[in-house]
């Protein structure tokens, strides 16, 4: 890569660039994945001309706004979803709003709900946070409620056999014993908001998504260079929070969540041949 | 009504709704008149959803089917699919436009590469739940199996892989929202896009016509597969009721 960065230099040092700007013109020599490439690692003039667009720093910049508005939206979506979930789960009913949330989830899509919001209610950081966070909200619920669902009832009439108040209960008890499935849910919430921020430039808040939507600015290699690095955070987000859904996970309880679990053990029955 | 009172009618209804439109208020005058510039959206829609569950169905139940008969695929074909998933729609869209290009079929590809992990883990979790006893009956009275697959185990599976049909279906059509990335139309377009002629994104009423055609659409597939679930599933109803 750094190899390939000081070809990209020297061309564009040949071709030179428009005085004062600070940056050089875009090559127009290299392959659609090299260019993306080069615009993520170096600065070049706009599409438009008269700004510097492009490289480490202004990705970064825009990396950082995505996601703080993910990481808002997200904590607001947890302390919502979370209590509901565990209280529902605790008592046991609900499961009929439990499931519908997430149902009802499922077929209003981001791009629907981003664009009601931005017709009325409005703009801004606060909004679009709102936005993403009635979509973690579902995902979240839906598993905290299925996680304290699952604990073990014995467990459970164990723990209020030696006293424990009902609080207790849900908080050393059964929320411990959800907390691998609640990960999983906000796994698949921060997946899907730190996605969906990529429209949030649409609701004005800047995101890695601007060169996305922009490119009479940004260009081609500007949309894909963008893409490129919104594919590259989701997935660290998933297996950065892959990894604490595995360290939340008690040891014993590891290995389903990689295996799939085998309910059927191989037939004790002889051979059909020998049958007939 | 007469010739004139037609003419009156629209004459009225153009007055008002260039008000309204100017306000940019909610106007269901403006929507009556141009509820016709949403159909060809809608249909390219319909079309992208349909297709793209209809082709990932026929991958993610073949995977299925050899995962059933050889289990190490299992792991490997989940942790692709599940890597597939995980990037945004929004980047694969624009990943896929300088190999694919621009159109219907780039859209298609990536709709469908969000399909597989959804339908392949409910095909799979249907076939696994199938009791074994009745797989061992049914070896008992000397079914062959393929005659255990199609007529024993497809059947039972039938509620999850309905299920996996139904979710796949509602998320492809939220997706296919975004599909104009890849140029391939449908109702992201008309919601987004000014271009569109419909006002674009700051215009209420056409948030409201184009938002609303889609969730109407996804719960409409949904409401779909959840019938064809109770026709499928006869013996369920019976135990409900």
């Amino acid at each position: 890569m750094a190899a390939g960065g000081g070809v990209v230099s020297a061309i564009v040092a040949q071709a030179g660039g428009t005085p004062g700007l600070g940056c050089k013109p875009a090559p127009d020599d290299l392959g659609t994945f090299r260019d993306a490439v080069d615009f993520i690692f170096s600065q070049r003039e706009s599409v438009s001309g008269g700004a510097c667009i492009g490289g480490f720093e202004e990705l970064g910049d825009l990396a950082v706004s995505h996601m703080s508005v993910s990481i808002v939206a997200l904590l607001g979506a947890l302390v919502i979803a979370l209590p509901i979930g565990l209280a529902l789960g605790h008592i046991g009913r609900g499961e009929f709003l439990a499931v519908s949330v997430s149902n009802v989830g499922r077929a209003v899509p981001a791009l629907a709900l981003l664009a009601f919001f931005v017709a009325f209610v409005g703009l801004g950081f606060v909004n679009i946070a709102i936005v993403l966070g009635l979509l973690a909200i579902p995902p979240i619920l839906t598993n905290t409620y299925v996680g304290v669902r699952q604990a073990d009832p014995d467990t459970v009439a164990a723990a209020r056999g030696v006293g424990l108040t009902e609080g207790q209960i849900v908080r050393k008890i059964e929320l411990p014993l959800a907390l691998p499935i609640i990960f999983a849910g906000i796994r698949l919430s921060a997946v899907a908001v730190v996605a969906t921020a990529t429209i949030a430039p649409l609701g004005n808040v800047q995101s890695l998504g601007n060169p996305i939507l922009e490119p009479q600015n940004y260009g081609g290699a500007g949309q894909l260079g963008a893409a490129i690095v919104v594919a590259l955070i989701t997935l660290a987000t998933d297996a950065a929070l892959g990894g604490v859904q595995r360290a939340v996970t008690p040891r014993p309880l590891r290995a389903p969540l990689w295996r799939p679990r085998i309910r059927r053990t191989p037939l004790a029955v002889p051979p059909r041949t020998e049958i007939s | 009504m007469t010739g004139a009172d037609v003419l009156a009618a629209i004459e009225i209804r153009d007055r008002t709704g260039t008000g309204c439109v100017a306000e940019n208020g909610f106007c269901p005058d403006w929507i009556a008149d141009n509820i016709d510039k949403y159909w060809s959206p809608l249909l390219e829609h319909v079309f992208l959803s349909v297709t793209s569950v209809a082709i990932g169905f026929a991958i993610a139940f073949t995977l299925a089917l050899l995962a059933h008969r050889f289990r190490w695929i299992t792991g490997p074909t989940i942790a692709v699919t599940g890597a597939l998933y995980t990037v945004p729609s929004v980047a694969a869209f624009l990943l896929l436009l300088p190999i694919t290009g621009r159109g219907n079929g780039t859209a298609i590809v990536a709709l469908v590469a969000y399909t597989l992990l959804i339908l392949f883990r409910n095909i799979t979790t249907g076939l696994r739940n199938v009791p074994e006893e009745a797989v061992s009956a049914a070896r008992g009275m000397g079914l062959t199996d393929g005659q255990i697959l199609r007529q024993i185990e497809l059947p039972l599976a039938m509620p999850e892989i309905l299920a996996g049909l139904r979710i796949a279906f509602t998320t492809t059509v939220g997706l296919a929202t975004l599909a104009f990335f890849a140029g391939g139309g449908g109702l992201g377009e008309q919601l987004y896009s000014e271009r569109a002629g419909t006002g674009g994104l700051n215009f209420k009423s056409n948030v409201v016509v184009a938002g609303g055609l889609t969730v109407l659409l996804a719960s409409f597939g949904d409401l779909i597969f959840l019938t064809i679930q109770r026709l499928a599933t006869p013996w369920r109803r019976a135990v409900a009721s």
